[in-house]
């Protein structure tokens, strides 16, 4: 076991999944708060497109999908309110995405490969300069939550009331907004695409429903994201796993833990007015 | 050209293609209206796991996609009201779901290409065997829809009303949603898992925004679906570029022309859906 920690490959692996995991550990709090799961679901299938279109040009996918998923984050946060309306009008959005993603993987030469590892992610196989930028921008991501945080918890529990306090809601959205396009750009490289629900939501969405107060869920939600992250990796590369995908094992984990937490816990729909009469106690104190 | 069609795989994809678009453009109408869109989305994504899984037991994948589609299909429908907005609860499960297809794909073969012709469609290599079981399944979905094609209507516009009328409106929606497991392992054939929105809900939601009669509205999404499989089929074989990119494009920029005309035309146009059953 502690041979295998020293291949590069896998100190790569484990530096970056464990970045990601902190960083959507916290961010998907602030989805599940906000109501915005969907938003990350769509965000990564936008960003499919701007992976493939960036194989294409000979540029890295990550750029390509932070690109993507940046600008995508601002409209979708501009325009405000109409990702309510979710169903058509994204899901048509979202299907053509994906059928540029297909045309610009037809383009390149590697055709199947590349867009399997975009879809299910390749973190066992993330180079060096990928290892670079996924640390980059999820510090840069952790630190611009921290600066945001009280703001952006207000205003996620109690829009009108913030709003009426002078938090610069709008604002907050957009800005948050942003910070799940790179979140997301940066999970794709470990879970790909299609299974970002599993370590952007799953970690924190059992965090929730375990703990109602915001700082012990989202340390919770970190603690998940990592356990999910290394255990995947973990068995991925050792013998007992049996050479099957991090992304399986990732997807997997977190919908076996969620699954039974979601059944027995009782606070099914109070957990949100807790969470806010929690919040407003603990900000009027 | 002619000797383009002559050739059999054309003929096959032809053929298979239009079925599927006329399916899917009439089961997409009431898929628009009861507003289960993400419905569909859910059945295709566990498509997914279904096709993978019957290539790992070395049956035909079309057969492992009914499979699953039409269990998930039975759960979908005896949850419904409880499922609906559950945006987080039902990623979790899709989200496993397209694990265990990636694991089931793991295990047959470490070929990545098999996977990408279940996610974004392979009508190319339809066999003249699929084309026929695609229209026996595609007939025997229109047959069944046709049969309760009123009830359905009428429960899928003012359930309330048509449940006091004494339609069976909890069996018809259980009915319904595994026609639409049919309906979605056959558009996974022509533009895979990830593009079944382009061929089942873009031309109904398109033709919805032209026309309200609820008879026009299916005409309309028919003829659609028609065009954009034809052209994305022709445009495939002259430029080698990807079916479902050309579908999934042409559904999706006609979708926006039309929503932007229609907001030009009126304004106002998010009253509710004109009532079959006598003025309302």
């Amino acid at each position: 076991m502690f041979a295998l920690l020293q291949y590069p490959f896998i100190q790569n692996a484990f530096i970056a999944g464990s970045l990601v995991a902190i960083v959507a550990g916290i961010v998907g709090y602030f989805l599940l708060t906000r109501g915005l799961t969907f938003a990350g679901h769509a965000l990564s299938h936008i960003g499919f497109a701007g992976a493939a279109g960036a194989l294409v040009l000979g540029v890295d996918p990550v750029v390509g999908l932070l690109v993507f998923t940046i600008s995508a984050g601002v409209g979708i946060g501009i325009l405000g309110k109409r990702l309510n309306e979710r169903d058509v009008t994204i899901g048509i959005i979202m299907t053509l995405m994906l059928g540029l993603g297909a045309l610009f993987i037809s383009l390149y030469s590697g055709y199947a490969e590349r867009a399997y590892s975009i879809l299910f992610g390749t973190i066992l196989g993330i180079s060096k300069s990928d290892v670079f930028i996924t640390a980059i921008f999820s510090v840069l991501t952790f630190i611009a939550l921290l600066c945001i945080f009280r703001p952006l918890l207000f205003s996620s529990f109690d829009q009108e009331v913030a709003e009426a306090r002078g938090v610069p809601v709008r604002l907050l959205g957009v800005i948050f907004l942003v910070l799940v396009g790179i979140t997301v750009s940066m999970s794709v490289q470990v879970v790909g695409v299609l299974l970002i629900f599993t370590l952007l939501v799953g970690p924190a969405a059992t965090a929730t429903r375990l703990i109602h107060e915001p700082l012990g869920a989202i340390a919770l939600s970190i603690f998940l994201g990592l356990l999910y992250t290394w255990v995947g990796i973990f068995l991925a590369i050792s013998d007992i796993g049996g050479n099957w995908p991090v992304s399986f094992y990732i997807a997997a984990l977190s919908f076996a833990i969620y699954l039974p937490v979601r059944l027995f816990s009782k606070h099914e729909k109070r957990r949100h007015n807790k969470a806010t009469s929690s919040f407003s106690q603990s900000s009027a104190s | 050209m002619i000797e383009l069609f002559q050739q059999p795989f054309v003929q096959n994809a032809f053929l298979a293609g239009t079925v599927i678009a006329v399916v899917a453009a009439i089961v997409g109408y009431f898929v628009v209206l009861r507003a289960q869109a993400f419905a569909a989305h859910a059945l295709s994504h566990i498509g997914f796991a279904g096709a993978t899984g019957a290539a790992l037991l070395g049956v035909s994948s079309l057969v492992g996609m009914f499979i699953f589609t039409f269990l998930a299909a039975l759960g979908i429908g005896a949850l419904e009201k409880k499922i609906q907005g559950r945006d987080t609860e039902i990623g979790m499960i899709l989200s496993f779901v397209l694990g265990l297809g990636v694991l089931f794909l793991r295990l047959y073969t470490n070929s990545a290409s098999e996977a990408v012709g279940v996610l974004f469609g392979s009508i190319l290599s339809v066999s003249a065997q699929d084309v026929v079981l695609i229209l026996i399944v595609g007939i025997g979905a229109l047959m069944s829809l046709g049969l309760v094609f009123r009830p359905l209507l009428f429960a899928s516009i003012d359930p309330e009303v048509a449940e006091a009328r004494g339609i069976p409106v909890k069996f018809l929606s259980l009915f319904f949603m595994v026609v639409l497991a049919v309906t979605v392992t056959e558009a996974i054939q022509v533009v895979g898992v990830l593009l079944v929105f382009a061929l089942l809900v873009a031309p109904a939601a398109s033709a919805q925004h032209i026309t309200k009669k609820p008879f026009s509205t299916v005409l309309l999404s028919i003829v659609f679906g028609l065009v954009f499989t034809w052209s994305g089929l022709f445009l495939a074989f002259i430029t080698r570029f990807p079916v479902s990119f050309y579908i999934a494009t042409f559904s999706a920029m006609n979708y926006f022309v039309v929503v932007y005309f229609s907001h030009l035309a009126a304004p106002h146009r998010l009253e509710p859906l004109h009532h079959p059953h006598g003025e309302k």
